[in-house]
């Protein structure tokens, strides 16, 4: 299992390099990573602070895990989530996950983040030139969890 | 019990946490309680549908039992990724 929460950035191809390192039977690796997106009319100064709640965040994400590994056979999976301030371009979230073949990996990776969107406790703050503002949650984003049952 | 608050919820409320002495038999029951103690609460607590909340660090609704609960959190629907 590899759930981390950090300040710091990530490396991809370090990531993929340490979840494949010692299983030759892994066939496909997917990789989604989340990037901070500019607000349009933010000014120059835009920042994002992603805000979690410590105690439940690893939890939550190692529960996410397990129900991705009950339902597809994944040789491994890595969640890695930034906190604290970022800026626009700047990585938030990288999701891996392996197997033998590419369709369990393809669709494992797409239900960790809709889970990871809907049930981890992270909250975005964005501030530009027009002040600051707490995102809103996407109705978008239920209706994409709502699909896998 | 300790009672933690995030996101816009901390803003309003001031605090990120606090003991709170209570005999609530429910999430919804504390929410009363909270509401009735000062505006800054009621004004937190306006709109439930905005609040989600979790008891000992898992996702629970209003309607879930406090006994023997030590820690419950309330905050906006989640955004990360």
């Amino acid at each position: 299992m590899a759930v981390r929460v950090q300040e710091a950035d990530f490396d991809i191809a370090a990531e993929i390099a340490a979840l494949t390192a010692t299983d030759r039977d892994i066939g496909a690796v997917v990789s989604f990573t989340g990037l901070v997106r500019e607000i349009a009319g933010g000014g120059a100064d835009q920042r994002m602070t992603l805000e979690h709640y410590p105690a439940m965040t690893e939890r939550a994400l190692a529960e996410i895990e397990a129900q991705a590994r009950a339902r597809w056979p994944l040789s491994g999976v890595a969640i890695i989530h930034r906190v604290g301030p970022l800026a626009p371009g700047d990585n938030i979230v990288l999701v891996l996950a392996a197997s033998r073949h590419r369709h369990a990996a393809f669709e494992a990776a797409a239900f960790l983040m809709d889970y990871l969107k809907t049930r981890a406790p992270f909250w975005k703050k964005e501030a530009g030139a027009s002040g600051a503002r707490w995102v809103d949650a996407r109705e978008s984003d239920e209706a994409a969890v709502a699909r896998w049952g | 019990m300790q009672v933690l608050y995030f996101a816009w919820l901390r803003e309003r409320i001031g605090a990120a946490r606090e003991e709170v002495q209570t005999d609530a038999a429910t999430v919804a029951d504390l929410v009363g309680e909270l509401r009735a103690r000062e505006p800054r609460y009621a004004a937190a607590f306006s709109d439930m549908s905005a609040v989600r909340v979790a008891v000992d660090q898992t996702m629970a609704d209003m309607t879930a039992p406090l006994k023997g609960a030590r820690e419950v959190a309330f905050f906006p629907p989640v955004t990360g990724g």
